[in-house]
């Protein structure tokens, strides 16, 4: 809840303050991936270029796809797609965590009315073998934001340490706008809400994820995904550089094909860690590869 | 006398680090002082959120002066010898001083001003800081000596005797500035000038610098805040460590809640609170005073919950705390609303489907899946119950059932819930839960097994309290502080699960080793013997470890090499045992021997295994018994006394430990044991020069008077101390052992037993052996006198195989 006098933020505004206020830092403004990715993370533009010496600076909102957790727009706080704000900061600035509280302000959080803190929270994703230390950033107890230095991706220990800022927009915004619901959410300031952009989505797309994607299908598109990766990697690219980004996306979609069918309940207990441990070795077979290339480029 | 003061300001430093990070800045700054030649006269140092700090009070402003002598090589050395001695001293020949014909080298060294000390110090103290977890950051990154710390460090004030010292270390320049509250401060760095100026300044900055302050201001308002509404707080120390890490300025605000949430468990509203959002929970005033804090004693229930909470905040808010409030009891109704899913959906799956499930969750690889411990589980729990006074169907019935909500949705988003959970489901529980048909009939059992839809004391509603306490309760106790439930249902499931993990873990050889115990197996040998001995159990251990050992090794054998042999072998053992559970272990195991021609083949193998497993299990239990009663106080030379006689009904054991306790306590007790080993001695040394004579002693013509007595008494003790035993009474064995104080000393001051006469040799050493052995039928007395505990479990294999 911001102070009274303004009025709150919209799901729109509230990305727009994010992306001038990340831009005025000098990040890039990036647009989505255009690959169904699991969480914002993934995005070649923080997996890819937090490896390897070069800076790098860039802010953007990554639509992150999680099938299991679809409630046919029943819960007021599930989906199995929204929306994660990104920034990436390499390396990161000293005064990483006072930028960041800037942001807060920026979106009409103010530190003296609320409690802002700093919650041990170490970063870990194991499909793309990567980990960091940081906190989850608390607003009066909610998790808004996960904060983390990177210290690994691809299962490799990074060559400059990035900070990465994490922003559920979502809650923020319900946070921001005082709203019990995310469908309640005032997208813009023309009376259109959340819901009004999204709920027959969720409805829908949860019956696919549960009951509509054909299990052997996506076993089968899997496997050709995994070939791919492993096809582009030995294909060189005009300058004799094997063809890691097109390899990375195969990544992504065999990681997505695995989501889906671990929410149609095609993944026995037993086979789960065989599938994470491939999309793994895939992810650090590109991230090898790519930290070769950039360290030549830089 | 000079002060140091040394801050290490940082970004949020983890609640849960914060106290080791205290001790260990404690310690490497008192091993660096001393190892630089400083005294002290206090030391003392202090962790929060955001910095460590460090006050050393009463340091000399420099190191004394000293002079050390270094002797060198012989006068009558090689030239090479001396050369290299000069070139390290620096000195030259005539320097050096003769003594004796040695050479020395006398080397002064002027005390140092204390500052200049501090820097390297402080250095290695910082680059050498072992954090659980450590990080690099930022534009020095890239550098393979990048400063590591736990998270990015920021300032260091270093401060001696008021001016500062100055050094840098990896960039980070040392000064006299700080920083107090990151929101309620002034914002800005200020200056300090020594300790008392530091935490003033930090306080005036809301910054309360001791842990300790820090957690008596949350209790202190936290109570208040709740007595203002008539309401009390419930008291949580591991909450109360970890907020009072998390916040520079503690503010408790009592929120509220929907009391529509109060239909759920107190437990989990109370878990919800604690682990997702570390708010305290607030109960409404107890009736007679007295609130428990922790549930699960079966107390928890009488406890009633208001609908409210308490959040400790970072800050004391503008508006009073108002709109954090209501952020935050928004944030704990969409957890509620969580939970409240999970009780909901979990009431509608219920037990079948859990036990279902249970079958694709591997509990270890070596000991397949949680369906099938469950099972061992419940056959376990349905021997023991006759040995505990609980009903063996609903035992078994209980044990099937205690496991289930594993596969619960609350108890996989809470898993401290587990057995909690179950117990109310189980409560509940709107229709019978148990498949008539067991998922796995062994070959060996099963067929004598009651139908398992008999009267397994399901009631109209629910599974009935007994079995729902058993499902809550078998896993207690979880450590020494944990209360022992004593309901016999309870006792037999708990006693099962904790053996089935033990026999399991033990026969895949996954023993604990030194510090390391992944699997828990000391907690869960401790809560057997507490179960047993609290509850009076009179359970021959080892053959219950045979019967369950066999079971699990009927499972991990399956599992490591699909031998159908062995496991119809080890079916056979575990049908075997059950016959006899509660005989005892060599007459158990002498009357299993279905394949008497078969001797060094299979089944040979498998009663080896099995007997090594529970030989190395009863060693442990002994072990923890050694430590459970040293913390009573019991010397662990007498268990190991007591336990080489090979029992293995713990209850017997400490009953038996304790009269020996007390009668090595009297003189009579004492002497008997001086007797005792002189015995033992002479007997030892004589075995050595051909075999001792064996019989009974018989006195000849002419004996002495004190060697006839001897013989009288021995014989009459011997009579004594069997009945003694047959009734257990531990006490009366030791009086007619106290009887033979008297004849052995004035045997031993009369007689000579290494006789010239070879029929008085012959006569003494048996009369010596045969005190050994009445002796030996009480206690191991060898053992006696603070000899290391030697398992002993292998010895009767090793009779076996003799």
């Amino acid at each position: 809840m911001p102070d009274v006098t303004t009025e709150p933020l919209s799901f729109q505004d509230l990305i727009l303050t994010l992306h001038k206020y990340w831009g005025d830092q000098g990040c890039a403004i990036l647009q989505p991936y255009d690959i169904e990715v699991g969480a914002g993370t993934l995005h070649p533009a923080t997996v890819l270029r937090a490896l390897g010496p070069r800076p790098w600076k860039a802010a953007y909102v990554q639509p992150s796809r999680r099938p299991g957790d679809g409630r046919y727009g029943e819960n007021p706080n599930r989906l199995q797609h929204y929306y994660q704000y990104q920034v990436i900061l390499k390396p990161n600035p000293e005064d990483l965590q006072a930028l960041y509280l800037g942001s807060l302000e920026a979106i009409g959080i103010d530190p003296k009315l609320h409690d802002i803190r700093f919650v041990e929270d170490d970063w870990e994703n194991p499909t793309v073998g990567a980990w960091g230390l940081g906190w989850e950033v608390w607003c009066d107890g909610m998790e808004v934001t996960q904060f983390t230095y990177f210290q690994g991706v691809g299962g490799i220990e990074v060559d400059v340490v990035s900070g990465e800022l994490t922003y559920g927009l979502e809650r923020l915004a319900m946070y921001v706008q005082g709203v019990d619901n995310v469908y309640d959410l005032r997208f813009n300031k023309d009376g259109l809400t959340y819901g009004e952009v999204f709920l027959e989505n969720e409805r829908q797309q949860s019956e696919a994820n549960f009951h509509g994607y054909d299990v052997d299908g996506l076993k089968r598109r899997f496997e050709d995904m995994v070939a791919e990766v492993e096809r582009f990697l030995a294909m060189t690219g005009p300058q004799g550089q094997a063809l890691v980004l097109p390899a990375y996306d195969q990544v992504l979609k065999a990681s997505h094909l695995f989501n889906l069918m671990d929410a149609r309940g095609a993944i026995a207990v037993a086979e789960r860690q065989s599938y994470i441990g491939r999309i793994r070795d895939l992810c650090k077979a590109c991230a090898t590869e790519w930290v070769e290339q950039e360290r030549g480029r830089a | 006398m000079p002060q140091l003061l040394l801050e290490l300001f940082s970004e949020e430093i983890p609640a849960r680090m914060q106290a080791g990070a205290a001790r260990d800045l404690e310690r490497m700054a008192t091993e660096r002082l001393k190892a630089a030649g400083l005294t002290f006269e206090a030391l003392t140092t202090f962790a929060g959120p955001r910095r460590l700090t460090l006050v050393v009070e009463g340091l000399p402003a420099a190191t004394p002066d000293r002079e050390e002598e270094i002797k060198g090589p012989k006068t009558s050395a090689p030239e090479q010898a001396l050369e290299g001695f000069l070139r390290k001293t620096g000195l030259a020949r005539e320097q050096l001083v003769e003594r004796d014909g040695v050479l020395f080298a006398v080397v002064s060294e002027k005390g140092r001003a204390t500052a200049t000390l501090i820097p390297e110090m402080v250095e290695r103290i910082v680059r050498d800081f072992p954090w659980p977890k450590s990080m690099r950051w930022g534009p020095r990154s890239p550098d393979s000596g990048s400063l590591r710390w736990v998270r990015p460090l920021k300032r260091i004030v270093c401060l001696f005797d008021g001016a500062v010292v100055p050094f840098d270390i990896d960039g980070i320049a040392s000064g006299d500035m700080t920083e107090g509250h990151r929101f309620m401060g002034s914002g800005q760095p200020f200056a300090v000038k020594d300790f008392a100026d530091y935490r003033a300044k930090l306080e005036r900055d809301h910054v309360l610098l001791d842990a300790s302050d820090r957690r008596l201001k949350i209790l202190e308002a936290a109570r208040a805040v709740c007595q203002a509404r008539g309401l009390e707080l419930v008291d949580d120390d591991g909450l109360l460590d970890e907020v009072a890490g998390l916040a520079e300025w503690p503010t408790p605000i009592l929120g509220e809640m929907d009391p529509a949430f109060l239909d759920l468990p107190p437990e989990v509203v109370r878990l919800s609170m604690k682990v997702h959002q570390k708010y305290f929970a607030v109960s409404l005033p107890s009736q007679s005073g007295g609130s428990t804090a922790e549930g699960g004693e079966g107390g928890g229930r009488a406890q009633r919950l208001a609908p409210n909470f308490v959040v400790v905040a970072n800050v004391a808010a503008s508006d009073g705390g108002t709109a954090l409030a209501a952020g935050n009891a928004r944030v704990l109704s969409a957890r509620l609303n969580d939970a409240r899913f999970f009780w909901d959906e979990d009431r509608k799956v219920g037990f079948d489907v859990w036990a279902k499930k249970l079958e694709g969750v591997t509990f270890h690889a070596k000991l397949g899946t949680l369906a099938e411990r469950v099972e061992r589980i419940a056959a376990l729990a349905r021997e023991i119950a006759p040995l505990v006074g609980a009903d063996a169907d609903q035992a078994e019935q209980a044990a099937r059932l205690a496991k289930a909500d594993l596969a619960s949705g609350m108890v996989g988003e809470f898993p401290e819930l587990q057995g909690v959970m179950g117990g109310y489901y189980a409560r509940l529980a709107p229709t019978p839960a148990l498949q008539a048909d067991p998922p796995h009939k062994g070959e060996g059992d099963g067929a004598d097994l009651p139908p398992l839809d008999g009267e397994g004391g399901r009631e109209a509603d629910g599974w009935g309290d007994a079995v729902a306490d058993a499902i809550r309760d078998h896993y207690k106790p979880q450590g020494p502080n944990d209360a022992v439930p004593t309901a016999p249902l309870t006792v037999a499931v708990a006693l099962a699960d904790k053996l089935d993990t033990l026999v399991g873990f033990f026969a895949i050889d996954e023993k604990p080793t030194g510090s390391k115990d992944p699997f828990a197996l000391r907690r869960a040998a401790l809560g057997v013997i507490r179960l047993v001995l609290e509850n009076g159990v009179r359970a021959p251990m080892g053959s219950v470890s045979i019967y369950a050992t066999s079971r699990a090794a009927e499972a991990a054998d399956r599992l490591a090499r699909s031998d159908d042999q062995w496991v119809r072998i080890m079916a056979d053992l575990h049908g075997s045992v059950r016959t006899n559970l509660a005989g005892r272990l060599e007459k158990v195991l002498k009357g299993w021997n279905p394949y008497p021609d078969d001797g060094g083949s299979a089944h040979y193998a498998a009663v080896v295994q099995v007997q090594n497993v529970v030989a190395d299990l009863l060693a442990f239990f002994a072990d923890r018994l050694k430590v459970l009663l040293r913390d009573q106080g019991q010397r662990h030379d007498l268990v190991d006394a007591v336990f080489a006689l090979g029992d293995d009904d713990l209850v017997r054991i400490v009953r038996r430990v304790e009269a020996l306790g007390a009668f090595l306590e009297t003189e009579d007790g004492e002497n008997l044991l001086a007797g005792y080993k002189r015995a033992s001695n002479i007997l030892r040394a004589e075995a050595k020069k051909g075999p001792l004579p064996e019989g009974e002693p018989v006195a000849l013509d002419g004996a002495p008077p004190e060697e006839t007595a001897l013989i009288a008494a021995v014989s009459k003790a011997g009579t004594e101390v069997d009945a003694a035993l047959a009734t257990e009474d531990f006490a009366a064995a030791m009086t007619a052992l106290s009887h033979l104080r008297a004849p052995v000393d004035a045997f031993f001051t009369a007689v000579m037993v290494n006789s010239d006469v070879p029929a008085e040799r012959d006569t003494r050493l048996k009369l010596l052996g045969q005190v050994r052995t009445v002796m030996g039928r009480v206690a191991d007395f060898g053992k006696v006198g603070g000899r290391a505990f030697s398992p002993r479990g292998r010895r009767w294999l090793a009779e076996r195989d003799g």
